[in-house]
């Protein structure tokens, strides 16, 4: 047996048509003057652009059909994100797509209201970081008693347009999830946070006194919240995939056109041969990517589906953060301003590189999986 | 089960028994790693006679047409015997520039002579076939070759020299890529491409030594060697093009070779196993966080490269870059062997200094060889760099 393991890689045909469906959505209704246009606004996305995602489905694409989602399986996700991040188009969607698997994995059909309620728009995410650490417990909000949380969590994405959070508490030891509505939690108890990609929104929450509107018990919370942090790293890493072959083509595009010394840029190896390894590390995360999408399903991640949402996320963090410090690089000086997307590339990259884990985090996680069974 | 896989499942079968009775054991003396380093008479003929019983058994060029010794079969069975002999650590099958290249190029692009007089030697391993493209002073800049063809009569009048001819002491044939006009404006237009014979008057292939210590490419002398017109290959001027073609097929970017078993095939999994036998700190080797993060890295390398291989089959996914995977095949596939065959040669701690020949070798030297041999797939059929400006210029649209 190979330590290769599962090497399965396909596409649907229906997958193969929302691939097409989500890049023309993203070309036609997000071009990137749209994308900045919402660097600074609050929300970070125009509602009208979330209204048609919802509209086409996308809200409940990887839920079952049973609780109003598209029926196509988790797999299906990763198109849209693919086609998304090459747009860098921030909206609720990671957000509220893994807040609709924490629910479905931990509590099933009978959590159908709420996952009814996410796949016709509604906003859900998962409160889940203590602080900084992916590889904690992150157990430190507490359920009491009172039936009240305690406590507080960071960087929870997409916060101060949620309707749902999706709370990972602890009762008396064990993992539950909370799951609260927005209206009560107080404005006063959501700080922005101030993210180095303005596409994408997250705030600290303070929970303390929040009374959930349900809790989720049961020896399925473990695995969910295990199940939903490697899909987070798996759409995560199809978004960046995407954002990796947009920062890409900017790079090509500008090295076809701009002129020094008497000759397109683009002739110089010392620009050439690193653009090269970046369309290289683009395909094989692509390659990743939906391997990933091949093998995951509603149940719980076997090995290969662990190992392959890990690698996915690898192999995009790292063609990312090297495509978008190149991009800067290459561009000059012109790299360098505000206006040039190559900002909106590395911040990406920066934001990117963190979210689920980073490499070090999956990388030695991948070590034991890998070396040691 | 369909029919199609059930027939092929049954052939698998056959072939693993056929594998388990037929291929040789160790012979006794040291067999080459590739087919660019056959450097004995003893390895040839040892060579030579395993191709010709795979061949004969029906197990070479099974996808090729019957009428030349194929089987007419689909390319699925070919790739089933290649993974076989692979996992049964066959002996290599060393005709690979006429299995390979000169093979499929005939049957694409050669005369119905050309194909009967050639191609079933080929398979047969009758007939051996060697390549006359780079010279002392232009390699990478292929384009550039200066070796003269000049027509005389029926002949074409043949002076200059070929460097890295893989095989030319021994070859019967050698695809010649030489210079019929020295005057045309665009130097690709002057080149002409011939099937030329080896055992000839004015020809002659000394061998080279290499960094492994080992034989298998020479340098060809062409003193007036006269050549039969019949020798070439399309138009006169037009060799440029079939070139072009044969880089295709030597590069993998068009499939259709009679086997891609021409290098012993050396897998992450055989890196694994090799290290996993070593210590560093008086502690296993694997149980160095370092090491263990190096491997991450290599076992990513190896799957990306075995995942993109059969995406390059799903058209929605490579739609954007549509020759990118082909393309790029040879530049991500051959680096990476390198690295990892270095990587395994260098972790043997005072062993690692050792080389073939000493008896305290790790697994005889085979690292430390296997790394060294693999510059062959990162220098020849274009190297790395150019691989990357191919990648460049035909992917990304990058100027030149």
């Amino acid at each position: 047996m190979s330590v290769l393991g599962n090497v399965s890689i396909s596409l649907t045909e229906e997958q193969g048509m929302l691939l097409d469906v989500a890049r023309g959505f993203v070309r036609d209704q997000a071009p990137i003057e749209a994308v900045r246009a919402q660097l600074e606004t609050d929300t970070g996305f125009d509602a009208g652009t979330w209204q048609s995602m919802v509209e086409m489905g996308w809200a409940g694409i990887a839920l079952p059909d049973t609780v109003g989602g598209a029926g196509m399986g988790v797999g299906s996700a990763v198109p849209v994100f693919e086609a998304l991040g090459g747009g860098l188009l921030g909206t609720p969607l990671l957000s509220s797509t893994l807040a609709g698997q924490l629910i479905w994995r931990a509590a099933g059909e009978s959590a159908a209201g709420w996952l009814g309620r996410l796949c016709s728009g509604s906003v859900g995410t998962i409160a889940y970081l203590d602080g900084g650490d992916w590889g904690a417990s992150n157990m430190g909000v507490a359920l009491g008693a009172d039936g009240a949380l305690a406590g507080a969590k960071s960087y929870v994405a997409d916060a101060s347009v949620a309707d749902v959070f999706v709370v990972v508490a602890s009762e008396g030891g064990a993992p539950v999830l909370a799951v609260v509505e927005r209206s009560s939690v107080a404005d006063s108890a959501i700080s922005e946070n101030v993210l180095i990609d303005l596409t994408k929104r997250a705030a600290n929450v303070d929970f303390s006194g929040v009374t959930p509107a349900e809790v989720i018990r049961g020896d399925a919370v473990s695995v969910a919240i295990r199940d939903t942090l490697l899909l987070g790293a798996l759409l995560t890493a199809a978004e960046t995939t995407g954002a990796a072959n947009k920062c890409l083509a900017s790079i090509t595009e500008y090295l076809k056109t701009r002129r020094q010394f008497g000759k397109l840029i683009g002739s110089y190896q010392a620009l050439k041969h690193p653009t090269v390894d970046i369309y290289v590390g683009m395909e094989n995360a692509r390659s990743f990517v939906y391997h990933g999408a091949t093998i995951v399903g509603d149940e719980a991640l076997d090995q290969d589906a662990e190992i392959a949402c890990r690698m996915a996320k690898v192999a995009a963090d790292e063609v990312m953060v090297f495509a978008g410090d190149r991009s800067v690089q290459f561009h000059g000086g012109f790299g360098f301003t505000w206006e040039c997307d190559s900002t909106l590339f590395i911040r990406r990259a920066q934001w990117a590189q963190q979210m689920y884990g980073g490499a070090i985090h999956h990388r030695k996680r991948l070590a034991s999986l890998l070396l040691d069974s | 089960m369909s029919d199609n896989k059930a027939a092929l499942n049954a052939f698998r079968n056959d072939v693993s028994a056929w594998m388990a009775e037929n291929v040789p054991t160790d012979p006794g003396f040291l067999l080459p790693l590739t087919f660019l380093e056959v450097g004995t008479e003893q390895q040839l003929d040892f060579l030579r006679e395993w191709q010709h019983k795979l061949w004969s058994a029906g197990y070479l060029g099974m996808h090729w047409p019957s009428e030349y010794g194929g089987q007419g079969a689909d390319p699925a069975y070919q790739y089933i015997v290649d993974k076989a002999l692979a996992k049964h650590n066959a002996p290599i099958i060393f005709n690979t520039i006429g299995l390979n290249w000169v093979g499929p190029l005939l049957l694409d692009m050669g005369t119905d002579e050309e194909k009967a007089k050639y191609i079933k030697n080929i398979l047969s391993g009758e007939e051996i076939w060697c390549q006359g493209f780079s010279e002392p002073d232009h390699g990478s800049d292929l384009g550039a070759v200066q070796t003269r063809a000049v027509r005389d009569g029926d002949d074409y009048v043949v002076n200059g020299s070929k460097i890295w001819t893989t095989l030319g002491n021994y070859a019967d044939h050698m695809i010649l890529l030489a210079r019929t006009n020295p005057n045309t404006e665009r130097k690709y237009d002057g080149l002409s491409f011939f099937l030329s014979p080896m055992k000839i008057d004015g020809v002659e292939a000394h061998p080279i030594r290499k960094v492994t210590g080992e034989y298998g490419f020479n340098q060809t002398f062409f003193t007036d060697a006269r050549i039969p017109a019949s020798c070439l290959m399309g138009e006169e001027g037009g060799g440029w093009m079939v070139a072009m073609k044969t880089l295709e097929y030597e590069r993998g970017v068009t499939a259709g070779q009679a086997s891609g078993y021409w290098g012993v095939t050396i897998q992450v999994d055989d890196m694994i196993e090799a290290l996993s036998k070593l210590e560093h700190d008086g502690e296993p080797l694997l149980s160095d966080p370092v090491v263990r993060d190096d491997l991450v890295g290599f076992i990513m390398e190896a799957k990306a490269l075995s995942l993109t291989g059969r995406r390059s089959g799903i058209p929605a996914l490579t739609s954007d870059y549509p020759m990118g995977l082909a393309l790029s095949v040879k530049y991500r596939g051959t680096e990476y062997e390198r690295r990892m065959k270095q990587y395994t040669a260098s972790k043997q701690g005072a062993q690692s200094a050792l080389y073939v020949g000493d008896a305290d070798a790790v697994s005889g030297g085979f690292w430390q060889r296997a790394y060294f041999s693999n510059f062959g797939a990162t220098i020849g059929g274009g190297t790395t760099q150019v691989q990357a400006n191919i990648v460049a210029e035909h992917v990304l649209g990058l100027p030149k």
